[in-house]
């Protein structure tokens, strides 16, 4: 993966770099020495590092303010961080960059049940929001997986999804306002409690925008009262072909359940010798479908289910009796990364979305390239969604695992585009995914896309590298003339 | 109002047609009024457009999955004509969106593309969420011609930018759809309306927020005051706060039973069957007790547990929705008191109909960002000029 070449002169200037942050953000806010930038060198992407110039991890919005204000002045670039689990680099740091944490940002501000939100400084974590209103019988819908770790702010930047998404949205359709720092140092509030904002829909381009537009530092979240009931289902069959058949029945009656997910028979077998849920290895599909709402809903809903799961030819069909069954069905998938990872020394993690439709036809020939890079895999898959988490195991310390890994999952993920679905359903572009947009959209899609980036960011300053394969500048867009949308940037390689 | 015979009207029949119509008025130097079925044209502020862009012709529906929860259409299609269509495969467009012609007065069919540039949403909007949040996808040519496309066609994606919501709501202003793909859902099997009666101000916003706290998932929540609901079509004596259940026959009843405890403390209530439940919720969707009215109609977005306070602050008529998040309100106050008691509120207001009819106007360093953001989809201010203020 190439980063941006780095600008020796930013480098050489370290030393002033640091004192001239120093004084703007006192006492330990600063960190310059390579013993102490070690642990920011890479997120959950951990197959790439690069050591940053200098880590800052202002208290006030002031501060970041200031530090924006400060680095777009003197050419620095800025890398935003929450808790650094992105799993597509989109913290990943820039060698002549400085990395801006955002950890000590950690206060619940306000909740307003009345108005069912609350008000948070973007370094909370995700399960602290819910935790901070779960007295009160509230929660905070999406639920990613990392979500003991991960960040409100990282969660904004990277618009997170979680098992709950296709009933209860992304964080896009969780976020109410927010308030950001752009490269200039300006700050600016985009949306607040109510509905709907004055101009343009500024918060929703910010949301997902994976830390190129600005620097979350406050964000206001809607809180959803916690159903009276959650109820689950295990279903087990003998194909993937019938387990796609049943989501499509499930949906086609009308029910929108809360989780849907799918596991392939090798998920299914390490998770269950992981965690030992009860999980049937025989099958060659596991589906988890989890309703909830009042009592009478989950008792209506859940029969009928199981019903269409038997006319599929289900072998396997359990319905939690308690709230520690439902978990226990959970529990399995919800280790299923680390019981892969007893596996295998490494694997990847993909995340295309596609047409439920195209499942088995896109599982049958992820199992082909499996054969053909010699590499394992195991399928879980947010099946009410149709996003696919295709888990590629290598071993780094074997000579051309990891290069062949990644071109099985740019394989997989181009074949999730040309079955008409999307490179990244929760996860982000980043620098993973980076040099894969141009099988999306087109150079003209991408310069538009990079022109909002220079309304927020002209200089290019704020977390380059990542989502776009080339970073234009601004001036040189501004030129760019089309005629009839056909001819735009003929001088550029097609990626 | 704007006189509508004035300008030629161009009736594109492809995106392509329409990059060239575009890509024509920036060499040209005209101006263009994007028009979907025109009947929230005069809303905004008057655009001075050269020639007229109709989506009208392009009203196909390119492909629709009902069992993917997806349908792709081009703009033009006129609402009641997707609504059939879903409808004919049990689901619905969740963000339950209103036409307002009556309202505003206007000819013509409100159309998908309409909807989506305004973001309009009806009631169920503060539990399913806006239009912007059902907008998967779209091809658009922007103000600089240019064909793009954002988003994609399945229900989670997060590739790239999300444009689709920064063109929903931007009034035609950045770019012209060509094409959308949206995100439906199952219908409700049934729906019930619990309303209470004569109860007013903080007590209705009371009791709205405490239906919309329990575990119930009212759908929907409004308040419509005495002097509302004594106008037609209600021809009530006194007024009327009403919750929304939708869903399972089951659940809708489980439901249904446990806020009628909850609700106790507020008086009398009354039940109304699904049947009468639509109706009830349409007439609030299409705001009719303010139709035909001469006052000028403004449309007011606040937090929804203080929007009773606007009632307190404003002399006029006003109706709750989104548990009083949305408040139409038609009033001669001066424009200034309205932007100010929905500024102290945290929220803006915009004059919908009528002289001056205005979107709500944004500050500071946020108008140049709005600035910035216009100028990188349409430099030459071709599309819509002036429609949403300075942007």
């Amino acid at each position: 993966m190439k980063m941006p070449v780095p600008d020796a002169a930013i480098i050489a200037r370290k030393a002033e770099i640091v004192r001239a942050l120093q004084r703007l953000v006192p006492g330990e806010g600063v960190i310059g020495d390579p013993a102490g930038l070690i642990p920011f060198q890479s997120d959950g992407l951990s197959a790439y590092r690069q050591t940053p110039l200098a880590v800052v991890l202002p208290e006030t919005v002031a501060q970041v303010s200031a530090v924006m204000a400060w680095c777009q002045a003197n050419g620095v670039k800025v890398v935003p961080r929450g808790a650094g689990t992105s799993l597509s680099g989109g913290a990943l740091p820039l060698t002549d960059g400085v990395v801006l944490g955002m950890a000590k940002f950690n206060r619940v501000l306000e909740v307003d049940l009345a108005n069912r939100c609350a008000v948070v400084q973007p370094g909370v974590t995700n399960l602290a929001i819910s935790a901070a209103v779960e007295a009160d019988g509230f929660y905070y819908a999406p639920d990613p997986s990392s979500q003991i770790a991960c960040t409100i702010g990282g969660n904004v930047a990277e618009n997170s999804g979680g098992v709950h998404c296709l009933k209860y949205g992304l964080t896009t359709h969780n976020v109410l306002g927010c308030e950001i720092v752009l490269m200039s140092g300006e700050v600016v509030r985009l949306g607040g409690k109510g509905f709907d904002a004055a101009g343009y829909d500024l918060l929703g381009v910010v949301t997902g925008s994976e830390g190129l537009l600005g620097v979350v530092t406050e964000v206001t979240v809607r809180l959803l009262r916690k159903p009276q009931t959650a109820r689950a289902l295990l279903l087990g069959f003998p194909s993937v072909e019938a387990a796609g058949g049943a989501v499509g029945d499930i949906i086609a009656a009308g029910v929108i359940p809360a989780g849907l997910e799918m596991m392939d028979n090798p998920a299914i077998v390490a998770a269950e010798a992981f965690v030992h849920a009860g999980y049937p290895t025989e099958c060659a599909a596991l589906l988890i479908v989890e309703l909830d709402g009042p009592e009478a809903e989950c008792a209506e809903l859940s029969a009928h289910v199981a019903e269409l799961a038997r006319a599929r030819g289900a072998t396997t069909i359990r319905t939690s009796a308690s709230d520690a069954e439902r978990l226990a069905f959970w529990a399995g998938r919800k280790a299923a990364f680390p019981a892969v990872g007893r596996l295998t020394p490494d694997y990847y993690c993909m995340d295309g979305t596609i047409p439920r439709r195209e499942l088995p036809r896109v599982l049958a020939a992820i199992g082909e390239m499996s054969g053909r890079y010699g590499l394992r895999v195991a399928n879980v898959f947010h099946a009410g969604d149709g996003n696919l988490h295709p888990l590629i195991m290598y071993d780094a310390d074997k000579a051309g695992e990891l290069e062949a890994a990644e071109a099985f999952g740019a394989e997989i993920l181009k074949l999730c585009v040309a079955v008409g679905g999307v490179l990244t359903g929760e996860h982000g572009v980043g620098v993973e995914k980076r040099d894969l947009m141009g099988e999306m959209f087109s150079e003209t899609d991408l310069a538009c896309q990079q022109r909002v980036k220079c309304a927020f960011d002209p200089d290019l300053l704020l977390n380059p590298g990542k989502v776009f394969p080339r970073l234009h500048r601004c001036a040189e867009l501004g030129r760019v003339h089309v005629h009839r949308g056909q001819t735009a940037f003929p001088e550029l390689p097609r990626f | 109002m704007l006189d509508v015979a004035a300008p030629r009207t161009e009736t594109p029949k492809t995106a392509d047609e329409v990059a060239e119509l575009v890509a024509d008025a920036n060499a040209t130097g005209r101006r263009l009024e994007v028009v979907g079925g025109g009947t929230k044209r005069g809303v905004g502020a008057g655009v001075g457009g050269d020639a007229v862009i109709s989506l009208a012709a392009l009203d196909k529906v390119v492909d629709y999955a009902p069992e993917e929860l997806v349908l792709t259409a081009q703009p033009g299609v006129t609402l009641a004509a997707l609504e059939k269509l879903v409808a004919a495969h049990g689901q619905m467009l969740p963000f339950e969106p209103p036409r307002l012609a009556r309202l505003l007065g206007t000819k013509g069919h409100a159309t998908l593309g309409g909807t989506l540039a305004a973001n309009l949403s009806g009631p169920r909007r503060l539990r399913a969420g806006a239009a912007r949040d059902h907008l998967l996808g779209l091809s658009v040519v922007t103000g600089r011609g240019e064909v793009v496309k954002a988003g994609g066609k399945v229900v989670k994606n997060v590739t790239g930018y999300d444009l689709p919501k920064l063109i929903a709501g931007s009034w035609g202003t950045l770019a012209v759809m060509t094409e959308v793909t949206i995100k439906v859902l199952p219908a409700a099997r049934t729906e019930a309306t619990l309303l209470l009666f004569g109860l007013e101000g903080a007590r209705a916003g009371e009791a709205m927020t405490l239906a919309l706290n329990e575990p119930a998932e009212v759908s929907a929540a409004a308040h419509l005051p005495a002097r509302t609901a004594a106008r037609a079509p209600l021809k009530g004596s006194m007024s009327v706060t009403a919750v929304r259940l939708e869903g399972f026959a089951a659940s809708v009843a489980a439901r249904a039973e446990h806020l009628a405890q909850a609700l106790k403390g507020f008086g009398r209530l009354e039940r109304l069957d699904a049947e009468h439940s639509r109706a009830f919720w349409l007439q609030v969707r299409e705001v009719e007790a303010f139709a035909r009215d001469p006052r000028p109609l403004w449309r007011l977005s606040v937090p929804p547990a203080h929007g009773w306070r606007l009632g307190e602050a404003l002399a006029g008529d006003l109706i709750y929705d989104w548990g009083g998040g949305l408040v139409w309100l038609l009033a001669e106050s001066e424009p200034a008191a309205v932007r100010d008691a929905a500024r102290a509120l945290g929220g803006h207001a915009a004059v919908w109909r009528g002289e001056g009819s205005a979107l709500a106007p944004v500050e500071g360093p946020l108008a140049a960002l709005n600035a910035r953001v216009k100028a990188a989809f349409d430099p030459n201010g071709v599309l819509n000029p002036g429609r949403m203020g300075a942007a």
